[in-house]
């Protein structure tokens, strides 16, 4: 399962282009800090997330409202 | 002078139930609703005398057109804060009191989650060992259902319809680009690259620029005329296009923006040039499924604006309004001084960096949160993980909610928020309708958003017409109602 995953998610890589190289910097120092500010919540959110995701989602139907 | 933007909100939640049995969603939500008013005194119904959701605003009534039903025979409650709590659609909806500000509109909507809250608890007391109701405050299953969270703003009568839509249609539009709570993929649409994540829950499911339809063939400006006041004097405007949200900050907005740009219009405000969309369907999906707010969307003038672009316009209009006529149709001055400010700075994190508003735009803190989990654990975009926490940023229950674990930037006090809970806007005539419930329950067999009946003893029943929005405030009743000793001395003194 996660090697499948690893695999779809070697996609975006290509589209990187040369103005997303230069602005680069700047986008990893920001990337880091939000990414630091998450990492706490992440592990949270394992411990809240419901127990089998895919079952939960299937069973998540709605009658349609308004 | 435009009026004063008296709002509400009505929000219909989603319902879940975990049983290993059988159990409706129309009867959760009935025992959901009826668990919490059973702590009442005494259940008071509404009363359905003036609900006419078929009448149109455009002045006919469309032979094709499906008005919404009115489901009598379901749980329908009205509460002491002036709220009305029912089952409409197999979903429990909680309608807000009417609210003379955006800022007490979103305290009394957060009271309403709070009322879930306590439903939900109360319901687990009824249920079964390991059975539960849970409801999310969210708009689509992620399977092509759909339901709503509508809002409503007192327009005067006088103003045309046709420039409502006119006028509206745009900011509708375009305001998910601060409003939308956030979606994982795309239902009931197609487009040639497939949308991962895009700005509203709702934008998918709307067909039609204008109508009376509410389920079906939804449009983004709903015609439904019933000002549930004087209809001499009074529209209502019913907004039904918009998400449900949870960051205050978005939902504060949300409202605001819309009630500010009603009263440029409504005082025929020197508007600038015309944005009138060329094709507002197209435009409302475009827009929402780009994260990136770089897509451009084009106006019957033929010139093509990204929706932030169009935002900056209408701020720009609000702004020149206010300096011209005050900001007192928002109801106070200092709330309208306070959406014009947290306006224009989220206009600016839009410009500057999106997820610099992580900690004030659901769809920004979801999609934060989207992306350091699938980055930790190496998620490919449909990894059912994401999709359940996209569903679970919008459950209601404390312990569940990721939402809540955000710690984003709120508003109102939550001491404000408990009080909402159970006492009434003081400023609108949902002062009258909750303080009634509270002294005379006993003598009321039913309310609604323009009446109060009451049953004194001797027929026939007493109906206190309610039709002007912003009287019973307390200022009004409040000597009133402290001088009366019984419910029949206060009908006799209203002279109903």
């Amino acid at each position: 399962m996660p090697e499948r995953e690893q695999k779809r998610r070697s996609a975006p890589a290509r589209e990187t282009t040369e103005v997303e190289a230069e602005e680069a910097p700047a986008v990893t120092e920001r990337g880091e800090k939000l990414k630091a500010e998450i990492d706490d919540l992440l592990d949270e959110i394992d411990e809240v997330l419901e127990d089998n995701a895919e079952e939960f989602v299937r069973n998540y139907v709605q009658k349609g409202g308004q | 002078m435009a009026i004063t933007k008296v709002c509400g909100m009505e929000t219909e939640y989603g319902i879940q139930v975990v049983t290993d049995g059988e159990m409706s969603p129309t009867t959760a939500a009935s025992l959901l609703i009826n668990a919490y008013v059973a702590r009442l005194e005494r259940r008071i119904g509404w009363d359905f005398e003036d609900e006419s959701p078929g009448r149109d605003a455009r002045g006919f009534s469309r032979e094709s057109a499906m008005p919404p039903e009115i489901e009598t025979h379901l749980v329908n409650a009205v509460l002491t804060n002036g709220a009305r709590y029912y089952v409409d659609h197999a979903h429990p909806e909680y309608s807000t009191p009417e609210c003379s500000d955006p800022l007490q509109l979103i305290c009394h909507d957060r009271a309403g989650e709070v009322v879930l809250a306590r439903s939900m608890e109360a319901a687990r007391h009824l249920l079964g060992p390991g059975e539960e109701i849970v409801v999310y405050k969210n708009n689509s299953d992620g399977k092509g259902n759909s339901y709503g969270c509508h809002e409503n703003y007192l327009v005067e009568r006088k103003v045309p319809f046709n420039r409502i839509v006119q006028q509206m249609t745009p900011h509708l539009v375009t305001r998910q680009i601060y409003a939308g709570a956030g979606k994982l993929g795309q239902e009931n649409s197609e487009t040639s690259e497939p949308v991962r994540y895009q700005l509203s829950q709702r934008a998918d499911f709307f067909e039609e620029e204008v109508g009376l339809e509410t389920t079906l063939k939804r449009p983004i400006v709903n015609t439904r005329d019933e000002p549930h006041a004087d209809a001499q004097k009074y529209r209502r405007f019913h907004v039904i296009v918009g998400d449900a949200n949870l960051s205050e900050v978005a939902s504060f907005l949300k409202v605001g923006t819309t009630a500010l740009l009603l009263a440029v219009l409504e005082d025929d405000f020197e508007v600038g040039r015309d944005l009138t969309l060329a094709n507002p369907v197209a435009a409302i999906r475009a827009v929402s499924h780009d994260p990136e707010l770089s897509t451009r969307i084009e106006l019957a003038s033929g010139e093509r604006l990204t929706a932030l672009e169009l935002q900056w316009e209408l701020f720009t209009r609000a702004r020149k309004y206010a300096e011209a006529e005050g900001l007192a149709a928002l109801g106070d001055e200092s709330v309208g001084a306070l959406l014009l400010e947290r306006w224009e700075a989220t206009l600016n994190g839009l410009d500057t960096d999106p997820m610099s508003l992580a900690g004030q735009i659901d769809w920004v803190a979801k999609l934060r949160l989207m992306e350091g989990y699938r980055e930790r654990h190496g998620l490919d975009w449909s990894d059912s993980r994401l999709q359940a926490l996209g569903l679970q940023y919008h459950d209601i229950r404390p312990s569940r909610s990721l939402f809540q674990r955000l710690k984003m930037e709120t508003l109102v006090p939550l001491e404000e928020v408990e009080s909402a809970v159970t006492e009434p806007p003081a400023t609108t005539r949902a002062y009258f309708r909750g303080r009634c419930l509270s002294l005379f329950a006993r003598s009321i067999v039913a309310a609604n958003w323009d009446s109060v009946v009451f049953d004194v003893g001797a027929d026939p029943l007493r109906r206190v017409p309610m039709m002007e929005p912003l009287r019973g405030t307390a200022q009004h009743v409040d000597t009133l109602l402290d001088g009366c000793e019984s419910p029949a001395e206060l009908v006799e003194r209203l002279g109903s």
